[in-house]
């Protein structure tokens, strides 16, 4: 380098020319877009809902009571239908994904692994509303029909928690935590195949051919030497899924039945913070109390999504880079 | 085999079984699922089909048996939908070639590469609401426009994360070559880099494409629907999700049809698009060697 002119070609030593100037300014411009909508976005839903927070202070988070007529809003309610959905759509979702995927990765036969991971993958891209659509008038008149009389026959000896603990038994009327749970696992279920299916693929053979050469078989290759070198990727997948169902808000809305009040069974009408949010939302003037309650709301949404989210990359993340 | 101690053929046998039975439910998993999701599909088709007519691409909504179709929600959709893809891409694609070819690993890319893969999976029902305060508050009204700054918002991190993800795939000599010309450092990005990743640039905006024509909750809170055909972007607009939803929640037998109409048209849209995208990656990864 001492040799060289002081005109050197190298990248980034040239000063001064306005043409790199104003395309490297020009993309960090944009770069510093995506992080300045992530905090409007944190700043502007705190803001809207400001009065909320006025009004019932930290208890909005923990009261049980919501009533348009007296004005007085509580949050656990939705709190606690969002986290039910949400967990038990992952419950019945992630055993049958980890299945897909582990069959698409291993049993399957080769010819089939690429279109029926096609299949999988353009499934995940189906709206949600079509999914939605589908539980309100499929799945709901099937669930009254068939599966509520039957669970309510099955349970009924289960004793009551409480006052009205009565998780199993309700008027069959299709609509519900339990049928809006069955939606969203069936709504998160291709796109949590097709991750853990990515995560699958990413072991090495070598890692693979190692453990059947102690002579392990497939179902002890993974159990043994796959998921030990991918687990956190794996719990990343999960946590992606629930980053979903938790927001999800059009196969929510048609199914739920939307009664805001806490959940005190699994088949009777309930809300999660989405379906509340959609609902009652044309009926919000700009500027009231249940305008200011709903985007709030919204508030405590982001905040959750955005912690099980950032989880979920920071897993996902630490199995890239090592 | 014959060596085996009885032991050891026991323990074989159980190893051999928990194999076969594990295996076994998985094959179960995929087919549950896969017989599920294309009951879904099935039933998407033979209920939409029932409603398709030349009268559905004519008509706009209108009173329950009066025989209206989706015309204005279809129009709306594509405004909309093309508005969003207009604003939300060329940022996207720019945040993709700022992660790639200038921040790279340095502490602020690490952050937008963070936070872009938070927002590519942000619930949408909250870009909504965002859009909502910024965009039809204070405006005083509901409008296309704010339906298409929503719809850009959810376009944006997808383009950003499929164009950084190609332009990474792009070789190197590519550059070091352009570099050795004496190209400055734009000239390498936009003559040569970026015309490499072209095609794996278009489809990530496929799919980015794909994904905000399906969404419904967003359009919700900002550009709300109309029964009217309507091409002025400063007011309310329909949408075929917004038609779905309207249309899904009555007791009229026509307009359900309809509903699932506008549902199979927008599954098509979005499976087709998919599978472009898919196709032109193909024909781009052969190219490329």
């Amino acid at each position: 380098m001492n040799t060289s002119p002081a005109n050197t070609t190298t990248i980034g030593t040239r000063k001064f020319h306005p043409g790199d100037s104003a395309f490297r300014l020009s993309l960090l411009a944009s770069g510093a877009v995506v992080v300045i909508v992530l905090l409007s976005i944190l700043t502007i839903m705190f803001i809207g809902g400001k009065l909320a927070f006025d009004t019932f202070g930290l208890g909005f988070i923990w009261g049980t009571e919501w009533n348009p007529v007296t004005k007085i809003y509580g949050a656990l309610p939705a709190i606690t239908g969002t986290l039910i959905t949400a967990a038990l759509a992952l419950l019945i979702a992630w055993p049958i994904g980890f299945g897909i995927a582990f069959f698409l990765t291993e049993i399957c036969p080769q010819k089939l692994r690429t279109p029926l991971g096609v299949a999988i993958e353009l499934l995940a891209a189906v709206p949600s509303i079509v999914y939605g659509m589908w539980g309100f008038f499929v799945l709901a008149p099937f669930m009254s029909e068939y599966v509520q009389p039957w669970l309510t026959a099955t349970f009924i000896w289960i004793p009551p928690i409480g006052d009205s603990f009565f998780w199993f038994t309700a008027p069959p009327i299709g609509v519900g935590l339990l049928t809006a749970s069955l939606i969203l696992a069936i709504m998160i279920l291709p796109f949590i195949a097709a991750t853990t299916r990515d995560v699958l693929q990413q072991t090495p053979q070598l890692l693979k051919d190692g453990a059947y050469a102690m002579g392990a078989t497939r179902w002890e290759a993974l159990t043994g030497a796959v998921i030990p070198s991918v687990r956190g990727s794996l719990f990343g997948a999960v946590f992606l899924g629930l980053g979903r169902a938790l927001g999800e808000t059009m196969a929510v809305v048609f199914v739920i039945g939307n009664a805001i009040r806490m959940p005190d069974s699994l088949m009777a009408p309930s809300a999660t913070i989405a379906s509340v949010v959609a609902n009652n939302f044309p009926e919000a003037e700009p500027g009231t109390l249940d305008l200011a309650v709903l985007l709030a709301l919204g508030f405590l949404l982001f905040v959750v999504s955005f912690g099980v989210l950032a989880i979920a990359r920071l897993l996902l993340r630490q199995e890239r880079m090592s | 085999m014959k060596q085996l101690s009885p032991a050891g053929r026991a323990r074989y046998f159980r190893r051999q079984l928990i194999d076969r039975l594990m295996g076994g439910l998985c094959v179960l998993a995929a087919g549950i699922g896969l017989v599920l999701l294309g009951l879904i599909l099935w039933m998407l088709f033979s209920k939409g089909m029932g409603g398709l007519s030349l009268d559905v691409f004519t008509k706009t909504m209108s009173q329950p048996g009066s025989g209206g179709g989706l015309a204005n929600a279809i129009i709306g959709s594509i405004l909309q939908v093309g508005i969003g893809a207009m604003l939300g891409a060329p940022v996207g694609m720019m945040v993709g070639v700022y992660l790639s070819e200038v921040g790279k690993e340095s502490r602020f890319a690490s952050v937008v590469r963070f936070v872009n893969d938070i927002l590519l999976s942000a619930p949408s029902v909250l870009i909504g609401m965002f859009v909502y305060q910024i965009a039809v508050l204070p405006f005083g009204g509901f409008s296309g426009f704010a339906g298409s700054i929503a719809l850009a918002i959810i376009a944006m991190p997808i383009v950003a994360r499929t164009t950084e993800d190609i332009l990474r795939l792009v070789p190197q000599a590519y550059r070091d070559g352009a570099v050795a010309l004496g190209s400055r450092e734009n000239e390498v990005v936009r003559k040569v880099v970026l015309p490499a990743a072209f095609g794996g640039i278009l489809t990530g905006i496929l799919l980015a494409i794909a994904r905000i024509a399906g969404e419904t909750a967003p359009l919700l809170f900002t550009s709300l629907g109309s029964d009217t055909m309507s091409l002025d972007m400063t007011q309310p607009m329909a949408s075929i999700p917004m038609a779905i939803v309207r249309y899904s929640n009555t007791n009229y037998a026509d307009w359900i049809a309809l509903a699932w109409t506008g549902a199979m048209l927008i599954t098509v849209g979005v499976l087709v698009l998919n599978i472009l995208s898919r196709l032109s990656f193909a024909a781009v990864s052969k190219q490329g060697g």
